[in-house]
């Protein structure tokens, strides 16, 4: 079965590819079979090689051709296999065939079926090519792959050209940090010597000492690829923009897995990273800030999926928190529970969309908890597990992140207190986030009715997420051979207790705010200043208006400058001086008889007299 | 013989097309696609005649049997001119390239209703046939006849076909490779000269002229002579300017061929003659020849996003790509040079088919200006799948040949200049926004349902799909094209300096 | 041979007045018949400058060149004559400064 693994990305390849050709000529019932089936028997063949891997876990490199093979350059068409590798493949061919048979119901009436297959297919056969890659720039084939296919899904419904703005958004956003990615390959094999991840690391070991300029260079180089993938500041604008695309879309690409990409490719080039502390400080302060201002933006928006949008890059924010102070497994682990948790909100945010008429403020839902029940209860649990309430899957990951940040002493001694509080206070604003959704549109009264109920192939995926979002926390993850040990943790009960306290904290809050309105926080928020600040944070710190004005407007501005082709003045102004003097010499031809015998006779004259002075 | 007979077998054969104008419109291009077909054909089993491991061989000047094929013959004796052909990896690739899209060029005006289709068709073979000869020519006189004999059906084929701004758009391409071409000739007779002096003989040949000492001022100036001629022919910044002209009015076979082949000659010309017969000269000339690149690089792309003219846009995405191929020939070192070839080869298949399409779009539409399309997907599936997948390509998509090739250059020249590889990389972020903002006008959008247009059909379908395995081929199976290059890189390598000499210690 | 010899110089300057006279008059006249004569006489003066410099030499080919210069001016009288003609149907005139349709 382990020789097999070329079959897992292959499958969805293969799929995507004959959905492509057909165009739209096969019927409905085979797309859906061939979309969701060919996800569903990678997921099988995972699991078969899972199961023998568990018996005797030994990485090992399956090499398929010789990609290049250039004076010295010659990455190879190969995929590694380690515990890792198998984490990411179960979550992306698992939650991926949930999604993909979520979405055989969702899209049933869209005329564009089998592109929709086509490109989650093709979706899902480069994201595993991305974690399977043995190499960095096989791990960029994907890279891009996962980028294109987010891009297509993103302007899916390209009629409206809202969408197709936001798609190119999100891949021009994306493809800033990817270039930044690109010269860190470069320098990475100009100064390593190869591009092959296993050796490549074991290079970086002996050829730097940790702290050395160039490591830290290619760190923060890499970095900048995974800020951009992963929406991290300060490459995160285009991730609320992606939620244009369908449901589902979301829920797997921006949700589930592409998103995390960059925290893969941080935890996969960890040895390279430990390499320079001080990026991977910049690693956690990222995420924390990040965390920290998704959060208070997500607390102020209306549309159902921004929402979750704002609250996945801050969730990725913990995740980068967790790589920051080098918890690698927690931060996986996070990865894990979060694209359990995380598809089933958005999975269940969908149900609701697809159920009233394509509707996305909040506000006008409400009172939904009698009229979905199957809905309810996935987002109810989708909700607790977002918010870390104990025993969700959440919780448990969420707890080893800032129990993790809370001893980080180097390389500044006495950051890690900070560190946990600040993302403390963002379980705080998570919690309050996702149960003012919970309150605001399960709660209350109705508002818009409900036109139909879930089927069983979007209900079936919803609880089969909702149990994993219960029980992923209990998963042991094995990778202890993949990542340096870390001790147990040795924090006192208080600190502990902080951890789980807070969050139940942030429940109350929103129970008080938003289900009993008993709080009175309206004189603060309705205040000029409290209006003022929420309407900052709803435009997301105003980041966007920044880039406009630094980035967009000014590319734009160079462009129309010129787009007049200035260096064609230069040729422009050697016409016009030839024409200039074709101009004056044509005076002299007046076509006059006369006036050409005597400026004969004159010339002559002259031609004469000057030969007769040169000799 | 088989080297002439590729060129003549064009050159007859146009003027058999030509001929066969008198029994219907039809008759020249079936005839033309069949010629060009066979072409290819004779020379595919032509190849299946030489040893395998030739391949891999070497090719030294002063020995023609190393090389895979070679033929010469006296012409002009008293001067040493010499009808000398010959074929290492390089030109048999390009040559490959020329015939194959030859092919596509033809079958891409094939509903094309142009006037006097027999003599269309003429131009397009004797096109065709100067470029082989280009790529074929071993004396540098002779190189410079094709120079010119490529020149001009082109320009007739801009002058006569052509759109509203034809007569400008032709003129301008003519005067701009016609006066870098006359500095060129001006530099191949002063190397003679200076050749003569030294030995005593008359030759034009590339062989004998290779090893010429040169004093290093007349090194340089007949250096600049050579370089501008190909870089115009490219084209780098700032001599580009003829090429968005010349290609958005050209009709499509014409711009096809332009873009396809007809700048690769000037990469080709600067890998062949001005590194190797002025190694010294160009070395000094490499950073400014590398800024020209990236230039070109970021010029093209911001241009290319500013236009709304489809084929305007294309064609200054040319100018952006074919700057990655002058940083791969400047940055020398084996990963670049492999990658501007790479280059050369996948641009030609991209933007060819982009060009297509842009025709295909005219042809229905009956405009350019992409302010006026909009929606085109829902009317044209398949046109619009074929253009998403090439304006991925453009914008170097892993997995497809334009990327190999980016990534190779911007490699190699890593470790020449980090700093100029950082700004080429730019290039990828602006390629992407200008491959992308063409889709949006074209493609997405809201269709205006009161037009009734036809998709591609099996011929056009057929001609792309050619297009695309040969750029996923390029992308995922690139090692034959290597393999086939790397004999003449080594040949190369001994004429320039090795690559330490120009490697800046990181 | 008796007689008195006139001497070249003489010959010469007589050849040079008579190509200024006929000069003078292709550059003041605008009559296309006069503009043809002072063509006469630019040629005979050319023709009596090589007989004389022929007889100073005692060579035959200056009178050669005068039989030849006789035969263009014959040829140049004719064809001049049928340009003065289609001139005058042209134009309505015979004045040469109307006929310039080559002006730039």
């Amino acid at each position: 079965m382990l020789q097999a693994i070329w079959l897992i990305p292959l499958f969805p390849f293969v799929s995507s590819v004959l959905l492509m050709v057909t165009a739209g000529r096969m019927p409905r019932t085979m797309v859906a079979l061939l979309g969701a089936g060919s996800v569903g028997l990678s997921a099988l063949v995972v699991l078969g090689a899972g199961l023998e891997f568990m018996r005797a876990p030994e990485p090992f490199t399956l090499t398929l051709w010789h990609w290049m093979q250039v004076d010295g350059f010659n990455p190879e068409f190969a995929f590694y296999f380690d515990q890792l590798t198998l984490v990411m493949m179960s979550v992306i061919t698992g939650v991926g065939f949930l999604i993909h048979l979520y979405s055989t119901e969702f899209m049933q009436d869209d005329r564009d079926y089998s592109r929709y297959f086509a490109y989650m297919n093709m979706f899902v056969a480069a994201m595993l090519i991305l974690v399977m890659a043995d190499n960095l720039l096989l791990l960029f084939l994907g890279w891009e792959g996962v980028g294109v296919c987010s891009y297509l899904l993103v302007g899916f419904w390209y009629e409206d050209p809202a969408n197709g703005a936001a798609s190119r958004k999100a891949f021009v956003v994306t493809r800033v940090g990817d270039a930044a990615m690109a010269l860190g390959l470069f320098l990475l094999f100009t100064e390593l010597g190869t591009l092959t991840i296993q050796p490549m690391l074991e290079a970086a070991n002996q050829t730097w000492a940790s702290g050395d300029t160039l490591a830290a260079l290619a760190a923060l180089l890499l970095l900048g690829g995974a800020v951009g993938k992963s929406a991290q500041l300060p490459l995160h604008t285009w991730l609320p923009d992606a939620m244009a695309g369908p449901t589902p879309v979301s829920a797997l690409i921006h949700a589930a897995t592409m998103v995390t990409a960059g925290v893969y490719l941080i935890a996969r080039t960890h040895g390279l990273f430990l390499l320079a502390p001080d990026v991977l400080l910049l690693v956690a302060l990222v995420g924390l800030i990040t965390l920290l201002l998704a959060a208070f933006t997500a607390l102020n928006q209306h549309d159902i999926k921004r929402i979750l949008a704002y609250s996945t890059i801050s969730q990725i924010g913990y995740m980068f928190l967790a790589l920051g102070v080098g918890a690698w497994s927690a931060g996986i682990f996070h990865l894990m529970t979060h694209a359990f948790f995380k598809a089933l909100l958005f999975l269940a945010a969908g149900a609701i969309i697809h159920c009233l008429h394509h509707e996305h403020d909040i506000f006008k839902m409400g009172g939904l908890r009698k009229k979905l029940p199957v809905v309810f209860w996935s987002f109810m649990i989708g909700a607790a597990a977002l918010a870390a309430l104990p025993f969700t899957a959440g919780f448990f990951s969420k707890d080893q992140i800032l129990l993790s940040a809370f001893e980080l002493h180097a390389p500044i001694a006495g950051i890690g207190p900070w560190l946990w509080a600040g993302g403390l206070l963002g379980a705080l604003l998570t919690a309050i986030y996702s149960f003012r959704l919970v309150f605001i549109v399960f709660f209350g009264a109705a508002q818009t009715e409900p036109d139909k109920q879930p089927g069983w192939r979007m209900a079936g995926p919803l609880s089969l997420l909702c149990v994993l979002s219960i029980i992923g926390g209990w998963f042991v993850l094995p990778l202890s051979s993949v990542f340096p040990a870390a001790d147990g943790h040795h924090v006192s009960g208080l600190v502990e207790g902080i951890s789980i306290g807070v969050p139940l904290l942030g429940v109350a809050f929103a129970w008080l705010i938003y289900y009993r309105r008993s709080l009175p926080v309206t004189g603060i928020t309705e205040s000029d200043s409290g209006v003022a600040l929420r309407g900052y944070w709803y435009r997301g710190w105003d980041f966007d208006r920044l880039y406009d004005s630094l980035l967009v407007n000014p590319f734009v501005a160079v462009s129309s400058a010129l787009k007049s082709e200035w260096v064609d003045a230069i040729y422009h102004s050697v016409v016009r001086f030839c024409q200039a003097l074709h101009r004056g010499l044509s005076q002299s031809q007046t076509g006059k008889m006369r006036w050409y015998a005597t400026s004969m006779v004159f010339g002559l004259i002259a031609l004469i007299t000057l030969l007769g002075w040169v000799y | 013989m088989l080297l002439v007979n590729l060129i003549l077998i064009l050159l007859l054969g146009g003027a058999l097309v030509w001929w066969a104008e008198r029994f219907g419109d039809h008759w020249p291009r079936q005839l033309a696609l069949a010629i060009v077909i066979g072409d290819l054909l004779y020379l595919l089993r032509g190849l299946t005649f030489i040893a395998p491991e030739k391949f891999a061989l070497v090719p030294e000047a002063i020995n023609p049997d190393s090389w895979l094929l070679a033929w010469s013959a006296e012409w002009i004796p008293r001067f040493g001119i010499e009808f000398s052909f010959a074929m290492d990896g390089l030109s048999l690739i390009l040559v490959l390239l020329t015939l194959v899209l030859g092919a596509i060029a033809i079958v891409s005006s094939w509903d094309e209703d142009n006037p006097r289709q027999g003599f269309f068709q003429a131009n397009i073979l004797w096109t065709l046939a100067g470029v082989i000869g280009v790529f074929l020519a071993m004396d540098l006189f002779l190189f410079f006849l094709f120079w010119e004999v490529m020149l001009v059906p082109m320009y007739l084929l801009i002058a006569i076909w052509g759109h509203e701004g034809k007569s400008y758009a032709s003129m301008k391409f003519f005067i701009f490779t016609q006066f870098s071409g006359l500095l060129m000739l001006v530099a191949i007779v002063l190397l003679a000269i200076v050749h003569h002096g030294t030995t005593g003989e008359y030759s034009f040949s590339y062989f004998d002229l290779l090893d010429t000492p040169l004093e290093q001022n007349t090194a340089h100036w007949l250096m600049l002579g050579f370089f501008i001629a190909f870089v115009v022919k490219l084209p780098g910044f700032p001599v580009h300017t003829w090429l968005p002209d010349a290609h958005t009015q050209a009709p499509t076979a014409g711009s096809v061929i332009l873009a396809g082949i007809l700048l690769k000659t000037g990469a080709y010309g600067l890998l062949r003659f001005t590194l190797p017969l002025f190694p010294g000269a160009s070395l000094d000339f490499a950073p400014i020849a590398m800024l020209l690149g990236v230039a070109g690089v970021i010029y093209g792309a911001i241009l290319a996003f500013a236009q709304s003219d489809f084929k305007r846009l294309v064609a200054y995405s040319s100018v952006s790509h074919m700057g990655f191929v002058l940083l791969g020939i400047y940055a020398w070192n084996t990963l670049a040079l492999q990658g501007a070839v790479m280059q050369m080869v996948a641009h030609g298949f991209s933007t060819a088919a982009l060009f297509m399409i842009a025709g295909a779009l005219q042809q229905r539409l009956h405009t350019r200006d992409m302010d006026q399309m909009g929606g085109l997907w829902r009317q044209m599936p398949r046109m619009g799948a074929v253009a998403l997948f090439f304006a991925l390509a453009s914008l170097g998509m892993p997995g497809l040949g334009n990327f190999t090739a980016e990534f190779l250059v911007l490699v190699g020249l890593f470790a020449v200049d980090p700093w100029m590889t950082a700004a080429a990389a730019l290039g990828l972020i602006t390629a992407a926004i200008y491959s992308l903002i063409m889709m949006q006008k074209a493609f997405y959008g809201a269709p205006d349902e009161g037009r009734n247009l036809q998709d591609f059909g099996k011929l056009e379908m057929t001609a792309m799909a050619v297009m695309i395995i040969a750029l996923i081929h390029l992308g995922l199976f690139p090692q034959p094209v290597f393999d086939l290059v790397q004999p003449v890189l080594d040949s190369m390598a001994v004429e320039v300096a090795p690559i330490s000499q120009l490697q800046v210690a990181p | 041979m008796e007689g008195v010899v006139i001497p070249l110089n003489h010959v010469l300057i007589v050849a040079a007045l008579l190509f200024i006279t006929g000069l003078a008059g292709l550059m003041f006249r605008r009559n296309v018949i006069f503009i043809l004569m002072a063509l006469e006489v630019m040629l005979n003066s050319a023709g009596l400058a090589f007989v004389a410099a022929g007889t100073a030499w005692a060579e035959a080919d200056g009178q050669v060149i005068f039989m030849l210069i006789l035969a263009v001016a014959a040829a140049e009288v004719s064809v001049g004559l049928g340009l003065v003609l289609q001139i005058q149907r042209r134009f309505k005139t015979l004045d040469m400064d109307a006929a310039r349709r080559l002006q730039g």
